[in-house]
């Protein structure tokens, strides 16, 4: 089925609320490195990862595992116990983004459905399929860069589903291809699975405003008037030729709800809802209003208009309580 | 151990180009990496130019290697790396897995460029096999952890080391710099030209942070690692990578050449010409902004 909707499980009670409401498979990452999102009481051990599948299977929904990161040669064993782990629990599919850990799973358990993650950082059609010849890649995630139009060359030339994210934090960089994270702290999602890592984060109150550091390095300084939001390094406001401003990007998310018919006509295999990090709260309103969007622009994409009340309630999860069609809009670059 | 002078990184004028290119003939470099990797709307010089370039370069005694686009996002994009490839004439540095499945399919051999992510043996090996005959590591890998690599790495694979320059961290489909002039990506103006190191990005405090370079998003500082060429050799590393920068770059590879021979005062003679201040965070597995000296002093 297109537009499959694919959402966040940062724990069990998450992984529920999004089974519950009508996600058509959630993502979950082991309680470790080996994934992009490898914050503290994040995750699941087995136990809980393997009531998450039986939750899931119960009700005819699957659960993808996230092994996202790039294993380090001292620690390799750990990703490919991971795949291991992933198999033995019979996962619907794992996310890899390296080349090296897909050729052990494909090696070692051929059965297991392989996703290249948007860490990957595939952008053409000619990536894509390499997977797909060496691996035998099911599905790819496409990095947040390629405008709709780009996507469709990319759909019309590969024989692999095609998933894209729809909600939630927005990347500006190439996913994968991004090291400011560890330029400023030690710590990129490519190697350590955390991007602006919660430990480097420093807030003090100033005579000149509230000032988000990280690692010692000032993100931003906020007015009394201003909202504070998590201080993500390319969020921050700096100083370019004698001006200061967001100067990579503001602190806004990414909604796509107004492409849904686009994407349903190119053919998108799948939606994903970023946000593992996020609350059950967060995950419910969330999948509610996706679960709605999608079946109504499946039962007619023509008529399909977003409800002004999905956007409210969307725009009241997002950061910055702003959004954007990020690249999949051209002028947004 | 010998020297290569990585991509030009930024947009300059044709003459720019040509006289760079002219003078890096007579600098102790083994091997020059041509071609835009950053851009597709940069166009003053366009693959034909490239090609003539490695053409004279080759006759001056340089091995050339093209270096392919890092982002590749439109058919056009596209269209430039399959004649890169088809060429045939110069080995290709493959910056993303489109182009390594271009460069295995036409079964020659390739350089397996820092963007691919190579972060482990096995993926190295995975590289060998596909024809890559020699790699660069991610630029954030330390020291250490390539040791590491480098114990279990295939063998016939030279590896090359981005030793010096500002770093290239960060590749995305908006353009900063464009941006920074309020202009569309689409009619950026071509911005770029007047920043011919890139433009600098300060925190609200003043302190140099990033480097905006269009879609490119580079350190402030420069990444040296003309220090540990002890540590390099140790590795077996066979090539240091110097990447361009638009003033004094000749005498950044003779700083590059005496420290090699092991002359003391190589280290000064490159400091006086570093277009930032020097960073070394990452070799030494730390945050990448950092640098050992001020924090051993």
């Amino acid at each position: 089925m297109p537009l499959d909707l694919i959402c966040p499980a940062g724990s069990l009670v998450s992984l529920k609320a999004a089974i519950d409401h009508g996600a058509d498979a959630v993502y979950m990452g082991f309680r470790d490195n080996t994934n992009a999102r490898a914050f503290p009481g994040l995750n699941f051990d087995e136990a809980q990862a393997a009531e998450g599948l039986r939750y899931a299977h119960d009700r005819g929904r699957k659960v993808l595992l996230a092994l996202n990161t790039y294993p380090q040669p001292d620690s390799w064993s750990r990703w490919t116990g991971a795949v291991d782990r992933a198999a033995k629990l019979g996962m619907d599919a794992v996310i890899l983004a390296d080349a090296g850990l897909m050729r052990y799973a494909v090696k070692q358990h051929p059965q297991l459905r392989l996703h290249l993650s948007v860490q990957g950082s595939a952008t053409s059609y000619e990536a894509v399929n390499f997977y797909r010849e060496h691996f035998g890649i099911q599905r790819a995630v496409l990095p947040r860069v390629l405008s709709l139009p780009q996507v469709e060359n990319v759909v019309q030339n590969t024989d692999v589903e095609i998933e894209l994210f729809g909600f939630g934090g927005l990347c500006v960089m190439v996913e994968g291809r991004c090291l400011l994270s560890s330029y400023c702290t030690g710590e990129s999602p490519n190697s350590a699975g955390v991007c602006s890592p919660p430990k480097a984060v420093q807030w003090k109150d100033t005579p000149s405003g509230l000032e988000s550091r990280l690692n010692g390095v000032l993100l931003d300084r906020y007015g009394k008037e201003e909202k504070a939001g998590y201080p993500t390094l390319c969020k921050g406001r700096f100083e370019v030729g004698g001006e200061t401003y967001y100067a990579i990007e503001e602190p806004t998310s990414l909604n796509t709800l107004d492409l849904l018919p686009e994407m349903l006509k190119i053919g998108i295999a799948a939606i994903k809802i970023e946000g593992r990090q996020r609350s059950p709260a967060y995950v419910t309103q969330v999948t509610k209003v996706w679960r709605a969007a999608i079946d109504a622009v499946k039962k007619n994409a023509d008529a399909f208009k977003p409800a002004p009340d999905w956007q409210a309630e969307l725009n009241k999860l997002s950061e910055g309580q702003s959004h954007t069609l990020g690249a999949y809009h051209r002028p947004w670059k | 151990m010998n020297l290569s002078l990585g991509p030009l990184l930024y947009y300059w004028s044709r003459d720019d180009v040509l006289a760079f290119y002219g003078e890096a003939a007579r600098w102790p470099v083994a091997r020059v990496y041509l071609g835009e990797s950053v851009c597709s709307r940069r166009h003053l010089l366009r693959l034909p130019d490239w090609l003539q370039l490695a053409q004279q370069l080759a006759a001056a005694g340089k091995e050339v290697v093209l270096s392919t686009q890092t982002l590749i996002e439109s058919e056009s994009d596209l269209k430039t790396l399959r004649r890169s490839v088809s060429d045939g004439r110069f080995l290709v540095e493959a910056n993303e897995w489109g182009a390594v499945r271009l460069l295995s399919k036409a079964g020659v051999s390739f350089v397996a460029g820092p963007t691919l992510n190579v972060y482990n043996h096995e993926t190295l090996d995975v590289l060998a096999g596909l024809g890559a005959q020699r790699w660069l590591p991610p630029v954030e890998m330390s020291r250490a952890t390539l040791a590491s690599l480098l114990e279990h790495a295939p063998s016939g694979i030279e590896t090359e080391v981005f030793a010096y320059g500002k770093l290239p961290l960060a590749y995305s489909a908006r353009c900063f710099t464009a941006r920074h002039y309020n202009l569309p990506k689409d009619d950026c103006q071509f911005r770029c030209l007047d920043h011919p190191d890139g433009m600098a990005l300060a925190t609200r405090e003043g302190e140099p942070f990033l480097t905006l370079n269009g879609i490119q998003t580079q350190s402030a500082g420069v990444f040296n690692l003309i220090g540990e060429l002890p540590a390099l050799r140790e590795l077996g590393i066979t090539s240091l990578r110097l990447s361009p920068q638009s003033r004094h770059m000749g005498r950044v590879f003779e700083a590059f050449q005496a420290a090699l021979a092991g002359e003391p005062t190589a280290a000064a003679a490159l400091a006086r010409v570093m277009p930032g201040p020097a960073v070394d965070g990452y070799w030494h597995g730390r945050a990448g902004l950092e640098h050992s000296v001020q924090n051993h002093a």
